[in-house]
Protein backbone atom coordinates (compact mmCIF):
# COMPACT_ATOMS: atom_id res chain seq x y z
CA UNK A 1 0.00 0.00 0.00
CA UNK A 2 1.28 3.44 -0.89
CA UNK A 3 1.19 6.56 1.21
CA UNK A 4 -2.03 8.55 0.84
CA UNK A 5 -1.13 11.49 3.04
CA UNK A 6 2.27 12.52 4.25
CA UNK A 7 2.69 15.31 6.79
CA UNK A 8 6.25 16.18 7.77
CA UNK A 9 7.26 18.52 10.58
CA UNK A 10 4.47 20.98 9.96
CA UNK A 11 4.58 24.17 11.99
CA UNK A 12 1.98 26.91 11.83
CA UNK A 13 1.57 29.94 14.08
CA UNK A 14 -1.18 32.53 14.17
CA UNK A 15 0.44 35.48 15.88
CA UNK A 16 1.78 34.20 19.19
CA UNK A 17 -0.37 31.05 19.06
CA UNK A 18 1.48 28.00 17.83
CA UNK A 19 -1.40 26.07 16.31
CA UNK A 20 0.77 23.28 14.90
CA UNK A 21 4.06 22.54 16.58
CA UNK A 22 5.95 20.10 14.40
CA UNK A 23 3.28 17.59 13.36
CA UNK A 24 4.36 14.53 11.40
CA UNK A 25 1.98 11.82 10.24
CA UNK A 26 1.80 9.26 7.48
CA UNK A 27 -1.49 7.77 6.44
CA UNK A 28 -1.53 4.78 4.14
CA UNK A 29 -3.83 4.29 1.19
CA UNK A 30 -7.11 2.71 2.21
CA UNK A 31 -6.86 3.62 5.89
CA UNK A 32 -9.74 4.89 7.99
CA UNK A 33 -7.81 7.33 10.13
CA UNK A 34 -9.03 9.30 13.11
CA UNK A 35 -7.72 12.67 14.18
CA UNK A 36 -8.78 13.44 17.72
CA UNK A 37 -8.11 16.19 20.17
CA UNK A 38 -9.84 18.83 22.25
CA UNK A 39 -11.01 22.12 20.76
CA UNK A 40 -8.02 24.20 19.74
CA UNK A 41 -5.68 21.22 19.48
CA UNK A 42 -4.95 22.00 15.83
CA UNK A 43 -7.07 19.43 14.02
CA UNK A 44 -8.81 21.86 11.70
CA UNK A 45 -5.59 23.81 11.12
CA UNK A 46 -3.88 20.58 10.09
CA UNK A 47 -6.69 19.70 7.71
CA UNK A 48 -6.68 23.25 6.33
CA UNK A 49 -2.94 22.94 5.64
CA UNK A 50 -3.60 19.70 3.78
CA UNK A 51 -6.37 21.38 1.76
CA UNK A 52 -4.31 24.46 0.93
CA UNK A 53 -6.57 26.80 2.93
CA UNK A 54 -3.77 27.50 5.39
CA UNK A 55 -0.13 27.77 4.45
CA UNK A 56 2.29 26.16 6.89
CA UNK A 57 5.25 28.18 8.21
CA UNK A 58 7.45 25.10 7.98
CA UNK A 59 7.19 21.53 6.87
CA UNK A 60 5.68 19.75 3.91
CA UNK A 61 2.41 18.01 3.18
CA UNK A 62 1.45 15.81 0.28
CA UNK A 63 -1.64 13.99 -0.94
CA UNK A 64 -1.04 10.79 -2.94
CA UNK A 65 2.53 11.94 -3.49
CA UNK A 66 1.60 15.44 -4.72
CA UNK A 67 2.93 18.35 -2.70
CA UNK A 68 0.04 20.56 -1.59
CA UNK A 69 1.89 23.78 -2.48
CA UNK A 70 4.24 22.98 -5.35
CA UNK A 71 1.81 20.64 -7.08
CA UNK A 72 -1.41 22.06 -5.66
CA UNK A 73 -3.61 21.25 -8.65
CA UNK A 74 -2.86 17.55 -8.56
CA UNK A 75 -2.98 17.45 -4.76
CA UNK A 76 -6.40 19.13 -4.64
CA UNK A 77 -7.81 16.81 -7.33
CA UNK A 78 -7.00 13.92 -5.05
CA UNK A 79 -8.55 15.39 -1.93
CA UNK A 80 -12.17 15.89 -0.92
CA UNK A 81 -12.82 17.95 2.19
CA UNK A 82 -16.06 18.19 4.14
CA UNK A 83 -15.64 21.42 6.08
CA UNK A 84 -16.67 21.72 9.69
CA UNK A 85 -18.80 24.84 9.28
CA UNK A 86 -22.25 24.44 7.78
CA UNK A 87 -21.62 26.61 4.73
CA UNK A 88 -23.63 26.86 1.51
CA UNK A 89 -24.14 29.13 -1.46
CA UNK A 90 -27.69 30.47 -1.14
CA UNK A 91 -28.08 31.23 -4.85
CA UNK A 92 -28.20 27.66 -6.10
CA UNK A 93 -30.15 24.41 -5.90
CA UNK A 94 -28.54 21.20 -4.71
CA UNK A 95 -27.96 19.94 -8.24
CA UNK A 96 -26.59 23.27 -9.43
CA UNK A 97 -24.25 23.33 -6.45
CA UNK A 98 -22.91 19.88 -7.31
CA UNK A 99 -22.60 20.60 -11.03
CA UNK A 100 -20.69 23.78 -10.31
CA UNK A 101 -18.44 22.01 -7.83
CA UNK A 102 -17.71 19.35 -10.48
CA UNK A 103 -16.79 22.06 -12.95
CA UNK A 104 -14.33 23.60 -10.50
CA UNK A 105 -12.53 20.28 -10.53
CA UNK A 106 -12.50 20.24 -14.32
CA UNK A 107 -15.30 17.70 -14.67
CA UNK A 108 -18.18 18.28 -17.07
CA UNK A 109 -21.24 16.09 -17.61
CA UNK A 110 -20.97 14.55 -14.16
CA UNK A 111 -24.67 13.86 -13.67
CA UNK A 112 -24.45 10.08 -13.43
CA UNK A 113 -22.09 10.27 -10.49
CA UNK A 114 -24.01 13.20 -8.98
CA UNK A 115 -27.21 11.12 -9.12
CA UNK A 116 -25.45 8.26 -7.41
CA UNK A 117 -24.15 10.49 -4.61
CA UNK A 118 -27.58 12.08 -4.19
CA UNK A 119 -29.17 8.69 -3.86
CA UNK A 120 -26.63 7.42 -1.37
CA UNK A 121 -27.03 10.50 0.78
CA UNK A 122 -30.83 10.38 0.49
CA UNK A 123 -30.90 13.71 -1.30
CA UNK A 124 -32.58 12.75 -4.55
CA UNK A 125 -35.90 14.32 -3.55
CA UNK A 126 -34.10 17.58 -2.72
CA UNK A 127 -32.04 17.79 -5.92
CA UNK A 128 -33.86 20.82 -7.31
CA UNK A 129 -34.49 22.57 -4.01
CA UNK A 130 -32.61 25.77 -3.24
CA UNK A 131 -29.90 25.38 -0.62
CA UNK A 132 -31.56 27.98 1.59
CA UNK A 133 -34.65 25.81 2.00
CA UNK A 134 -32.79 22.78 3.32
CA UNK A 135 -32.61 21.81 6.98
CA UNK A 136 -29.24 21.76 8.74
CA UNK A 137 -28.88 18.02 8.36
CA UNK A 138 -29.67 18.21 4.65
CA UNK A 139 -27.12 20.98 4.16
CA UNK A 140 -24.57 18.78 5.90
CA UNK A 141 -25.30 16.01 3.42
CA UNK A 142 -24.79 18.39 0.52
CA UNK A 143 -21.40 19.33 1.97
CA UNK A 144 -20.47 15.66 1.95
CA UNK A 145 -21.73 15.35 -1.63
CA UNK A 146 -19.69 18.39 -2.69
CA UNK A 147 -16.54 16.80 -1.32
CA UNK A 148 -17.16 13.68 -3.40
CA UNK A 149 -18.05 15.08 -6.84
CA UNK A 150 -14.54 14.52 -8.17
CA UNK A 151 -14.19 11.01 -6.69
CA UNK A 152 -11.17 11.92 -4.60
CA UNK A 153 -9.00 9.02 -3.41
CA UNK A 154 -8.57 10.81 -0.07
CA UNK A 155 -11.61 12.08 1.83
CA UNK A 156 -11.36 14.32 4.88
CA UNK A 157 -14.38 14.73 7.12
CA UNK A 158 -13.97 17.49 9.68
CA UNK A 159 -16.53 16.77 12.40
CA UNK A 160 -19.20 15.75 9.90
CA UNK A 161 -21.72 14.60 12.49
CA UNK A 162 -21.72 17.66 14.74
CA UNK A 163 -25.38 18.55 15.27
CA UNK A 164 -26.65 15.77 13.05
CA UNK A 165 -29.51 13.42 13.94
CA UNK A 166 -29.00 9.72 14.54
CA UNK A 167 -30.55 8.61 11.26
CA UNK A 168 -28.26 10.73 9.13
CA UNK A 169 -25.27 9.75 11.21
CA UNK A 170 -25.96 6.07 10.58
CA UNK A 171 -26.57 6.64 6.87
CA UNK A 172 -23.48 8.77 6.53
CA UNK A 173 -21.23 6.22 8.19
CA UNK A 174 -22.64 3.45 6.08
CA UNK A 175 -21.79 5.44 2.95
CA UNK A 176 -18.36 6.48 4.15
CA UNK A 177 -17.57 2.90 5.18
CA UNK A 178 -18.52 1.76 1.70
CA UNK A 179 -16.26 4.37 0.13
CA UNK A 180 -13.48 3.22 2.44
CA UNK A 181 -14.03 -0.42 1.49
CA UNK A 182 -13.85 0.60 -2.17
CA UNK A 183 -10.35 1.92 -1.55
CA UNK A 184 -10.84 5.55 -0.54
CA UNK A 185 -8.65 6.74 2.28
CA UNK A 186 -10.77 8.42 4.94
CA UNK A 187 -9.56 10.90 7.54
CA UNK A 188 -12.05 11.77 10.24
CA UNK A 189 -12.04 14.29 13.02
CA UNK A 190 -14.82 13.98 15.52
CA UNK A 191 -15.80 14.78 19.06
CA UNK A 192 -17.81 11.58 19.28
CA UNK A 193 -15.20 9.16 20.52
CA UNK A 194 -17.43 6.14 20.16
CA UNK A 195 -17.63 6.93 16.43
CA UNK A 196 -13.87 7.04 16.15
CA UNK A 197 -13.58 3.82 18.12
CA UNK A 198 -16.08 2.06 15.89
CA UNK A 199 -14.79 3.36 12.56
CA UNK A 200 -11.10 4.20 12.68
CA UNK A 201 -8.38 1.66 12.22
CA UNK A 202 -5.73 4.04 13.44
CA UNK A 203 -5.89 7.19 15.52
CA UNK A 204 -3.72 10.20 16.17
CA UNK A 205 -4.41 12.40 19.15
CA UNK A 206 -3.45 16.03 19.00
CA UNK A 207 -2.86 18.32 21.94
CA UNK A 208 -1.67 21.90 21.67
CA UNK A 209 -0.44 21.38 18.13
CA UNK A 210 1.48 18.17 18.79
CA UNK A 211 0.79 14.51 18.16
CA UNK A 212 0.63 12.99 21.64
CA UNK A 213 -0.58 9.52 20.66
CA UNK A 214 -0.48 7.62 17.39
CA UNK A 215 -1.39 3.97 17.10
CA UNK A 216 -4.01 1.53 15.92
CA UNK A 217 -7.28 1.87 17.78
CA UNK A 218 -6.86 -1.64 19.20
CA UNK A 219 -3.40 -0.92 20.54
CA UNK A 220 -4.46 2.35 22.07
CA UNK A 221 -7.28 0.64 23.90
CA UNK A 222 -5.07 -2.26 24.97
CA UNK A 223 -2.15 -0.17 26.10
CA UNK A 224 -4.19 1.99 28.31
CA UNK A 225 -5.05 -0.83 30.72
CA UNK A 226 -7.93 -3.21 30.52
CA UNK A 227 -10.83 -2.42 32.80
CA UNK A 228 -12.23 -0.12 35.38
CA UNK A 229 -14.19 -1.05 38.47
CA UNK A 230 -16.81 1.47 39.57
CA UNK A 231 -18.00 1.19 43.16
CA UNK A 232 -20.50 2.94 45.30
CA UNK A 233 -20.42 2.33 49.07
CA UNK A 234 -23.43 2.23 51.33
CA UNK A 235 -24.02 5.32 53.47
CA UNK A 236 -20.97 6.98 51.99
CA UNK A 237 -18.67 4.86 54.17
CA UNK A 238 -15.00 5.78 54.05
CA UNK A 239 -12.33 3.45 52.68
CA UNK A 240 -9.04 2.83 54.44
CA UNK A 241 -6.32 5.14 53.15
CA UNK A 242 -4.41 2.39 51.35
CA UNK A 243 -7.39 1.62 49.13
CA UNK A 244 -8.53 5.23 48.89
CA UNK A 245 -5.21 6.18 47.31
CA UNK A 246 -5.75 3.77 44.41
CA UNK A 247 -9.15 5.17 43.44
CA UNK A 248 -10.35 8.25 41.69
CA UNK A 249 -13.87 9.55 42.11
CA UNK A 250 -16.31 10.20 39.35
CA UNK A 251 -19.88 11.37 39.99
CA UNK A 252 -19.71 10.13 43.60
CA UNK A 253 -18.47 6.67 42.62
CA UNK A 254 -15.00 5.25 43.27
CA UNK A 255 -13.16 4.26 40.13
CA UNK A 256 -10.33 1.69 40.20
CA UNK A 257 -8.27 1.14 37.09
CA UNK A 258 -7.34 -2.51 36.66
CA UNK A 259 -4.78 -4.18 34.49
CA UNK A 260 -6.17 -7.66 35.09
CA UNK A 261 -9.08 -9.49 36.64
CA UNK A 262 -6.81 -10.95 39.35
CA UNK A 263 -6.79 -7.56 41.03
CA UNK A 264 -10.51 -7.70 41.76
CA UNK A 265 -10.54 -10.32 44.48
CA UNK A 266 -7.91 -8.68 46.81
CA UNK A 267 -9.63 -5.33 46.27
CA UNK A 268 -13.04 -6.62 47.33
CA UNK A 269 -11.45 -8.47 50.28
CA UNK A 270 -9.84 -5.20 51.43
CA UNK A 271 -13.19 -3.45 51.30
CA UNK A 272 -14.88 -6.20 53.27
CA UNK A 273 -12.16 -6.17 55.93
CA UNK A 274 -12.63 -2.44 56.34
CA UNK A 275 -16.27 -3.12 57.14
CA UNK A 276 -17.64 -1.28 54.14
CA UNK A 277 -20.76 -2.47 52.35
CA UNK A 278 -21.00 -2.18 48.58
CA UNK A 279 -24.14 -0.52 47.26
CA UNK A 280 -23.46 -0.69 43.53
CA UNK A 281 -20.69 -2.23 41.43
CA UNK A 282 -19.88 -2.08 37.74
CA UNK A 283 -17.02 -3.51 35.76
CA UNK A 284 -16.41 -1.71 32.46
CA UNK A 285 -13.97 -2.12 29.63
CA UNK A 286 -11.72 0.80 28.82
CA UNK A 287 -13.11 2.77 25.91
CA UNK A 288 -11.57 5.43 23.76
CA UNK A 289 -12.87 8.09 26.08
CA UNK A 290 -10.72 6.74 28.92
CA UNK A 291 -7.72 6.68 26.60
CA UNK A 292 -8.47 10.18 25.40
CA UNK A 293 -8.80 11.56 28.92
CA UNK A 294 -5.64 9.77 29.97
CA UNK A 295 -3.67 11.08 27.01
CA UNK A 296 -4.88 14.62 27.48
CA UNK A 297 -3.88 14.43 31.14
CA UNK A 298 -0.38 13.58 30.06
CA UNK A 299 -0.21 9.81 30.35
CA UNK A 300 2.14 8.48 27.70
CA UNK A 301 0.46 5.79 25.67
CA UNK A 302 2.23 6.20 22.38
CA UNK A 303 5.59 4.75 23.38
CA UNK A 304 4.51 1.19 23.91
CA UNK A 305 4.73 1.25 27.71
CA UNK A 306 1.69 0.00 29.58
CA UNK A 307 0.76 2.74 32.02
CA UNK A 308 -1.32 2.03 35.12
CA UNK B 1 -10.01 25.87 -18.47
CA UNK B 2 -13.13 24.11 -17.17
CA UNK B 3 -12.39 25.55 -13.73
CA UNK B 4 -12.32 29.09 -15.10
CA UNK B 5 -15.39 28.55 -17.23
CA UNK B 6 -17.36 27.13 -14.34
CA UNK B 7 -16.36 29.90 -11.97
CA UNK B 8 -17.30 32.48 -14.59
CA UNK B 9 -20.62 30.71 -15.19
CA UNK B 10 -21.32 30.58 -11.47
CA UNK B 11 -20.52 34.27 -11.04
CA UNK B 12 -22.80 35.24 -13.91
CA UNK B 13 -25.57 32.93 -12.69
CA UNK B 14 -25.22 34.46 -9.23
CA UNK B 15 -26.14 37.97 -10.36
CA UNK B 16 -28.53 36.79 -13.06
CA UNK B 17 -30.66 34.92 -10.54
CA UNK B 18 -31.25 38.19 -8.74
CA UNK B 19 -31.26 40.33 -11.87
CA UNK B 20 -34.18 42.40 -10.70
CA UNK B 21 -31.88 43.79 -8.05
CA UNK B 22 -28.56 43.61 -9.91
CA UNK B 23 -29.59 44.74 -13.40
CA UNK B 24 -33.08 46.23 -13.44
CA UNK B 25 -32.65 48.39 -10.33
CA UNK B 26 -29.52 50.25 -11.51
CA UNK B 27 -31.15 50.82 -14.90
CA UNK B 28 -34.10 52.45 -13.17
CA UNK B 29 -31.78 54.61 -11.04
CA UNK B 30 -29.97 55.87 -14.13
CA UNK B 31 -33.27 56.58 -15.86
CA UNK B 32 -34.42 58.66 -12.89
CA UNK B 33 -31.20 60.68 -12.94
CA UNK B 34 -31.72 61.37 -16.60
CA UNK B 35 -35.36 62.35 -16.32
CA UNK B 36 -34.66 64.79 -13.50
CA UNK B 37 -31.51 66.40 -14.89
CA UNK B 38 -32.82 66.66 -18.42
CA UNK B 39 -36.06 68.18 -17.17
CA UNK B 40 -34.12 70.88 -15.29
CA UNK B 41 -31.25 71.49 -17.68
CA UNK B 42 -32.03 70.37 -21.23
CA UNK B 43 -33.41 73.73 -22.33
CA UNK B 44 -30.57 75.79 -20.84
CA UNK B 45 -27.41 73.76 -21.32
CA UNK B 46 -25.37 72.54 -24.25
CA UNK B 47 -21.98 70.84 -23.86
CA UNK B 48 -19.49 70.87 -26.75
CA UNK B 49 -22.40 71.65 -29.06
CA UNK B 50 -24.41 68.67 -27.80
CA UNK B 51 -27.82 68.90 -26.11
CA UNK B 52 -27.50 68.28 -22.37
CA UNK B 53 -29.70 65.17 -22.32
CA UNK B 54 -27.73 63.61 -25.15
CA UNK B 55 -24.48 64.57 -23.39
CA UNK B 56 -25.67 63.02 -20.14
CA UNK B 57 -26.76 59.64 -21.54
CA UNK B 58 -23.29 58.21 -22.32
CA UNK B 59 -22.07 59.50 -18.94
CA UNK B 60 -24.84 57.63 -17.14
CA UNK B 61 -24.23 54.52 -19.22
CA UNK B 62 -20.53 54.28 -18.41
CA UNK B 63 -21.11 55.24 -14.77
CA UNK B 64 -23.53 52.34 -14.50
CA UNK B 65 -21.01 50.02 -16.15
CA UNK B 66 -18.32 51.04 -13.66
CA UNK B 67 -20.40 51.01 -10.48
CA UNK B 68 -22.04 47.68 -11.25
CA UNK B 69 -18.80 45.99 -12.24
CA UNK B 70 -17.37 47.06 -8.89
CA UNK B 71 -20.49 45.99 -7.02
CA UNK B 72 -20.49 42.54 -8.61
CA UNK B 73 -17.06 41.24 -7.72
CA UNK B 74 -16.89 43.00 -4.36
CA UNK B 75 -20.28 41.82 -3.13
CA UNK B 76 -19.75 38.28 -4.38
CA UNK B 77 -16.45 37.98 -2.52
CA UNK B 78 -17.54 39.59 0.72
CA UNK B 79 -20.70 37.48 0.82
CA UNK B 80 -18.85 34.26 0.30
CA UNK B 81 -16.22 35.29 2.84
CA UNK B 82 -18.76 36.24 5.48
CA UNK B 83 -20.87 33.11 4.96
CA UNK B 84 -17.82 30.88 4.61
CA UNK B 85 -18.83 29.50 1.21
CA UNK B 86 -15.59 30.90 -0.22
CA UNK B 87 -14.06 27.50 0.65
CA UNK B 88 -15.91 26.03 -2.32
CA UNK B 89 -13.70 28.05 -4.67
CA UNK B 90 -10.55 27.72 -2.56
CA UNK B 91 -10.57 23.93 -2.27
CA UNK B 92 -10.60 23.09 -6.01
CA UNK B 93 -7.57 23.24 -8.29
CA UNK B 94 -8.32 26.73 -9.62
CA UNK B 95 -5.26 28.90 -10.23
CA UNK B 96 -5.14 32.48 -9.05
CA UNK B 97 -5.08 33.67 -12.67
CA UNK B 98 -8.28 31.73 -13.45
CA UNK B 99 -9.78 33.12 -10.27
CA UNK B 100 -8.91 36.67 -11.31
CA UNK B 101 -10.20 36.25 -14.86
CA UNK B 102 -13.49 34.66 -13.82
CA UNK B 103 -14.39 37.32 -11.28
CA UNK B 104 -13.29 40.25 -13.48
CA UNK B 105 -15.01 39.00 -16.62
CA UNK B 106 -18.24 38.30 -14.71
CA UNK B 107 -18.09 41.79 -13.19
CA UNK B 108 -17.46 43.27 -16.62
CA UNK B 109 -20.40 41.37 -18.07
CA UNK B 110 -22.74 42.63 -15.35
CA UNK B 111 -21.47 46.17 -15.96
CA UNK B 112 -21.98 45.88 -19.71
CA UNK B 113 -25.42 44.38 -19.24
CA UNK B 114 -26.52 47.23 -16.98
CA UNK B 115 -24.89 49.78 -19.29
CA UNK B 116 -26.73 48.36 -22.28
CA UNK B 117 -29.95 48.43 -20.28
CA UNK B 118 -29.41 52.08 -19.41
CA UNK B 119 -28.72 52.87 -23.05
CA UNK B 120 -31.94 51.14 -24.13
CA UNK B 121 -33.97 52.83 -21.42
CA UNK B 122 -32.65 56.34 -22.04
CA UNK B 123 -31.49 56.37 -25.66
CA UNK B 124 -34.90 57.31 -27.06
CA UNK B 125 -35.04 60.50 -24.94
CA UNK B 126 -32.44 62.37 -26.99
CA UNK B 127 -30.87 62.17 -30.44
CA UNK B 128 -27.75 60.02 -29.97
CA UNK B 129 -25.02 59.47 -32.52
CA UNK B 130 -22.48 56.64 -32.58
CA UNK B 131 -19.50 58.25 -34.31
CA UNK B 132 -16.90 55.68 -33.26
CA UNK B 133 -18.47 52.50 -31.80
CA UNK B 134 -15.04 50.90 -31.39
CA UNK B 135 -14.06 53.49 -28.76
CA UNK B 136 -17.38 52.98 -26.98
CA UNK B 137 -16.75 49.28 -26.64
CA UNK B 138 -13.08 49.60 -25.69
CA UNK B 139 -13.71 52.04 -22.85
CA UNK B 140 -16.71 50.11 -21.56
CA UNK B 141 -14.79 46.83 -21.54
CA UNK B 142 -11.58 48.13 -19.98
CA UNK B 143 -13.49 50.35 -17.55
CA UNK B 144 -15.57 47.35 -16.46
CA UNK B 145 -12.38 45.31 -16.09
CA UNK B 146 -10.75 47.96 -13.90
CA UNK B 147 -13.74 48.24 -11.62
CA UNK B 148 -14.29 44.48 -11.50
CA UNK B 149 -10.68 44.08 -10.48
CA UNK B 150 -10.90 46.91 -7.94
CA UNK B 151 -14.03 45.24 -6.58
CA UNK B 152 -11.99 42.09 -6.02
CA UNK B 153 -9.41 44.04 -4.04
CA UNK B 154 -12.15 45.61 -1.92
CA UNK B 155 -13.93 42.28 -1.44
CA UNK B 156 -10.72 40.52 -0.44
CA UNK B 157 -9.63 43.32 1.88
CA UNK B 158 -12.95 43.92 3.66
CA UNK B 159 -13.84 41.63 6.55
CA UNK B 160 -17.27 43.12 7.10
CA UNK B 161 -20.01 44.59 4.94
CA UNK B 162 -19.59 48.08 6.40
CA UNK B 163 -15.91 48.16 5.44
CA UNK B 164 -16.93 47.37 1.88
CA UNK B 165 -19.65 50.01 2.01
CA UNK B 166 -17.00 52.50 3.14
CA UNK B 167 -14.81 51.62 0.17
CA UNK B 168 -17.78 51.98 -2.15
CA UNK B 169 -19.20 55.21 -0.71
CA UNK B 170 -15.99 57.08 0.02
CA UNK B 171 -13.86 56.03 -2.93
CA UNK B 172 -15.82 54.59 -5.83
CA UNK B 173 -18.82 56.95 -5.63
CA UNK B 174 -16.79 60.21 -5.50
CA UNK B 175 -14.42 58.98 -8.22
CA UNK B 176 -17.31 58.18 -10.56
CA UNK B 177 -19.56 61.14 -9.69
CA UNK B 178 -16.75 63.73 -9.89
CA UNK B 179 -15.43 62.56 -13.20
CA UNK B 180 -17.53 64.38 -15.76
CA UNK B 181 -20.63 62.22 -15.88
CA UNK B 182 -22.83 65.26 -15.39
CA UNK B 183 -20.61 68.01 -16.81
CA UNK B 184 -17.65 68.74 -19.04
CA UNK B 185 -14.60 69.42 -16.91
CA UNK B 186 -13.95 72.50 -19.08
CA UNK B 187 -16.78 74.11 -17.17
CA UNK B 188 -14.88 73.66 -13.88
CA UNK B 189 -12.57 76.24 -12.21
CA UNK B 190 -8.90 75.60 -13.16
CA UNK B 191 -7.99 73.92 -9.86
CA UNK B 192 -10.78 71.35 -10.13
CA UNK B 193 -10.01 70.86 -13.81
CA UNK B 194 -6.41 69.98 -12.94
CA UNK B 195 -7.54 67.71 -10.11
CA UNK B 196 -9.93 65.88 -12.44
CA UNK B 197 -6.98 64.91 -14.59
CA UNK B 198 -5.72 62.75 -11.72
CA UNK B 199 -8.94 60.77 -11.68
CA UNK B 200 -8.66 57.77 -14.01
CA UNK B 201 -12.46 57.51 -14.16
CA UNK B 202 -12.53 60.88 -15.90
CA UNK B 203 -10.60 59.35 -18.84
CA UNK B 204 -12.92 56.35 -19.01
CA UNK B 205 -15.94 58.61 -19.28
CA UNK B 206 -14.34 61.12 -21.61
CA UNK B 207 -13.10 58.44 -24.01
CA UNK B 208 -16.43 56.59 -23.87
CA UNK B 209 -18.32 59.78 -24.71
CA UNK B 210 -15.96 60.49 -27.60
CA UNK B 211 -17.27 57.30 -29.22
CA UNK B 212 -20.73 58.83 -29.34
CA UNK B 213 -20.10 62.43 -30.37
CA UNK B 214 -16.55 62.54 -31.70
CA UNK B 215 -15.73 65.35 -29.28
CA UNK B 216 -14.02 65.09 -25.90
CA UNK B 217 -12.05 67.04 -23.30
CA UNK B 218 -8.94 64.94 -23.93
CA UNK B 219 -7.80 63.12 -27.07
CA UNK B 220 -9.22 59.54 -26.95
CA UNK B 221 -5.78 58.03 -27.53
CA UNK B 222 -4.51 59.74 -24.38
CA UNK B 223 -7.53 58.52 -22.45
CA UNK B 224 -6.95 54.99 -23.69
CA UNK B 225 -3.32 55.11 -22.55
CA UNK B 226 -4.34 56.27 -19.06
CA UNK B 227 -7.15 53.72 -18.81
CA UNK B 228 -4.98 50.86 -20.05
CA UNK B 229 -2.21 51.80 -17.60
CA UNK B 230 -4.79 51.94 -14.79
CA UNK B 231 -6.05 48.51 -15.73
CA UNK B 232 -2.54 47.08 -15.69
CA UNK B 233 -1.85 48.62 -12.29
CA UNK B 234 -5.10 47.38 -10.71
CA UNK B 235 -4.89 43.94 -12.34
CA UNK B 236 -1.27 43.47 -11.24
CA UNK B 237 -2.18 44.42 -7.68
CA UNK B 238 -5.17 42.06 -7.65
CA UNK B 239 -3.12 39.20 -9.07
CA UNK B 240 -0.39 39.80 -6.49
CA UNK B 241 -2.97 39.71 -3.68
CA UNK B 242 -4.51 36.50 -4.99
CA UNK B 243 -1.13 34.91 -5.46
CA UNK B 244 -0.10 35.71 -1.90
CA UNK B 245 -3.40 34.39 -0.59
CA UNK B 246 -3.97 37.65 1.29
CA UNK B 247 -7.03 37.28 3.54
CA UNK B 248 -8.11 34.21 1.60
CA UNK B 249 -5.53 31.57 2.47
CA UNK B 250 -3.98 32.04 5.89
Amino acid sequence: MGVAVSIQQVVKSFGSLRALDGVSLEIAEGEFFGLLGPNGAGKTTLISCLAGLVRPDQGTLSVMGCDVLADYREARRRLGVVPQELVFDPFFSVRETLRIQSGYFGIRHNDDWIDEILENLDLTAKADVNMRRLSGGMKRRVLVAQALVHKPPVIVLDEPTAGVDVELRQGLWQFVRRLNSEGHTVILTTHYLEEAEALCGRIAMLKQGRVVALDTTGNLLARFSGHTLNLRLKNGAALPDALRARATTSLGALVFRLTGFDEIEPLLAGIRQAGCVIDDLRLTQTDLEDVFVGVMQGVDVGSGAAPR
Amino acid sequence: MTGFRTLLYKEVLRFWKVSFQTVAAPVLTALLYLLIFSHVLDAQVQVNGVRYTAFLIPGLVIMSVLQNAFANSSSSLIQSKVTGSVVFVLLPPISYVEFFLAYSVAAMLRGLMVGFGVLLATGWLAPLTFVAPGWILVFAVIGGGIMGSLGMIAGIWADKFDQLAGFQNFLIMPLTMLSGVFYSIHSLPPFWQRLSHFNPVFYMIDGFRYGFFGVSDVAPGTSLAVVAASFLAVATTTLALLRSGYKLRY
